[in-house]
């Protein structure tokens, strides 16, 4: 898109992209590098550590999850955002019905805002650093931290609502600017984080014990527990299931020129969820082995490593990581309001963010939280993927509703709501792991959604051909 | 201009990252690390605004 497009507010959010506003694949690149080389790696990477990985279960299956989440982008994702080229809230709501729709838009806007609250709040554990403004996790779970990390909370929020309402392109150039000097300060946070263990030879590095001492001290404070290759492998693959089985990207990606574009988010990927994942766990391991303290907080893990450097990352990280998921929020809400403007509607997603990062528990639950929205949002993508794919194989029309001027699709909101709730009482009432339900809940949706339309559309042309 | 400015970029990034090396290989230590590392990153936020995402505009 232009600079002029963005300033005036048209993205295409009701119509395809036209030829003349595609991207080349370099945007994407460096679009995925910032967005997932991002302050939440600063979170996520010592909570493996924290929840008891063993090192070669983390350096494998976070390799094969994230092979798995790149596929799954470049062929389930990139094909439909390509052949259509509209935003997911346009396509679903062709497909689902506007009012339900605006029921969906609810929820995703809602928990992309949580997702950028988390990262407000990364980002402000490590503004507070240098004014001895201290991230605590309270032990309720809407507890407020100390009142001067609340108000910092609040003043990063502010200023990032603001620029992510400045539009995409702005987003897009800043995350390409940081985005290869932020992956070097992963690297670099790694590298030091090593010498700090004492692991600078390769024997000292490939035995490993500087891990299992850290897991020992952090399970002798917080009890024993584990987490096993499998659970690693589906956490890598589904941490960003709303953005690929959920088609989320659909929104980016229908800007891309060629498919190439859709192998992308490998850089965030191996960069990212594997490099700074990995790095982000050594920075704790040295915090333990330095000062005997296993609290997870990004910013002062970072000053430890690379002092300045390492606040300036998380910061710009969380914010780089921020701006699209508020920019995201932005546009679901604006497609509950369809005359509403671009840019008040992600000044709103901005207040709601902030809002949410104020608890920091949001943050230090971010392995549960990024699995349960996985599981609430990826359903529909499969509602997506069957009406663009299987529809008219089995006899059916696609974008049902947009045909037959539906305002909700009864087969789309039983084929969403049946397996996320069912997915969700697993989760909170029975303890599944998060990441687990999201396959089967997308699974599941696509199958009813398929069985129920050719129920009800039948029943519609019988209903018509007797009119 | 914006080969003069690529080039500043890559050696900011390198400013940036090696001293890290260099502290694992015991050849400097942290603290001097530290204040290398945060002169690259000056380097870099000065020197690729000036050449990067700009065609795109």
């Amino acid at each position: 898109m232009t600079e002029e497009q963005a300033n005036s507010g048209n993205e295409f959010e009701r119509e395809p992209v036209p030829d003349d506003a595609l991207l080349g694949p370099g945007k994407f690149w460096g679009m995925y590098a910032g967005e997932h080389a991002a302050g939440t790696e600063f979170m996520i990477g010592p909570l493996f550590l924290a929840a008891g990985a063993s090192l070669q279960n983390l350096i494998l299956g976070l390799l094969i999850g994230n092979i798995l989440a790149v596929l799954t982008w470049r062929f389930l994702v990139t094909p439909i955002a390509i052949a259509k080229r509209m935003t997911l809230y346009y396509q679903l709501e062709r497909i689902a019905g506007g009012s339900l729709v605006k029921f969906y838009n609810f929820v995703n806007g809602i928990l992309f805002c949580f997702l950028a609250g988390a990262m407000i709040t990364v980002s402000a554990s490590a503004v507070g650093i240098p004014f001895g403004i201290e991230y605590a996790v309270p032990d309720a779970m809407f507890g407020l931290g100390a009142p001067f990390f609340t108000g910092l909370v609040m003043l990063v929020g502010v200023a990032i609502a603001v620029i992510a309402a400045a539009g995409y392109s702005t987003v897009a150039r800043f995350a390409n600017i940081a985005a290869p000097w932020m992956i070097g300060i992963f690297a670099a946070c790694g590298i030091v984080s090593l010498t700090q263990i004492g692991a600078t030879d390769w024997p000292t590095i490939s035995e490993g014990k500087w891990w299992t001492d850290a897991i020992a001290f952090v399970q002798a404070e917080e009890g024993e527990q584990q987490f096993g290759f499998w659970k690693i492998v589906v956490f890598a693959w589904l941490c960003n299931g709303a953005m690929h089985f959920g088609m989320a990207d659909l929104s980016i990606f229908r800007f891309a020129k060629s498919p190439s574009a859709g192998w992308a988010p490998a850089i965030g990927m191996f960069l990212g969820h594997y490099m700074a994942w990995l790095a982000a766990a050594l920075l704790l391991a040295a915090q333990i082995k330095l000062s005997q303290d296993h609290s997870a907080n990004p910013g002062a893990l970072a000053w430890g490593a690379l002092g300045w450097t390492g606040i300036f990352c998380v910061v710009i990280a969380g914010w780089t990581t921020a701006n699209p998921t508020i920019y995201r929020a932005g546009l679901a809400f604006q497609a509950m309001v369809p005359r509403s403007s671009r840019t008040v509607m992600t000044l709103v997603a901005g207040a709601v963010a902030t809002l949410a990062g104020v608890f920091p528990n949001l943050s230090a639950r971010l392995l549960d939280f990024v699995g349960t929205y996985g599981t609430v949002l990826g359903p529909m993508g499969a509602v997506i993927f069957v009406d663009f794919w299987l529809m008219k194989k089995f006899g059916l029309e696609d974008e049902y509703s947009s045909r037959t001027n539906q305002s909700i699709s009864v087969p789309v909101l039983i084929a969403w709501l049946l397996p996320v709730l069912i997915g969700l009482y697993l989760i909170f009432w029975q303890g599944l792991f998060a990441a687990y339900a999201v396959v089967p809940c997308w699974l599941a949706c696509g199958v009813i959604y398929l069985v129920l339309s050719k129920i009800t559309q039948k029943s519609v042309h019988a209903q018509e051909a007797v009119s | 201009m914006n080969s003069t400015a690529k080039i500043i970029s890559a050696i900011a990034l390198a400013v940036t990252v090696i001293p890290s090396v260099l502290l694992f290989l015991g050849v400097i230590a942290i603290e001097p690390m530290k204040w290398i590392a945060l002169a690259g990153t000056v380097a870099w936020f000065i020197a690729t605004p000036m050449w990067m995402g700009r065609d795109q505009n």
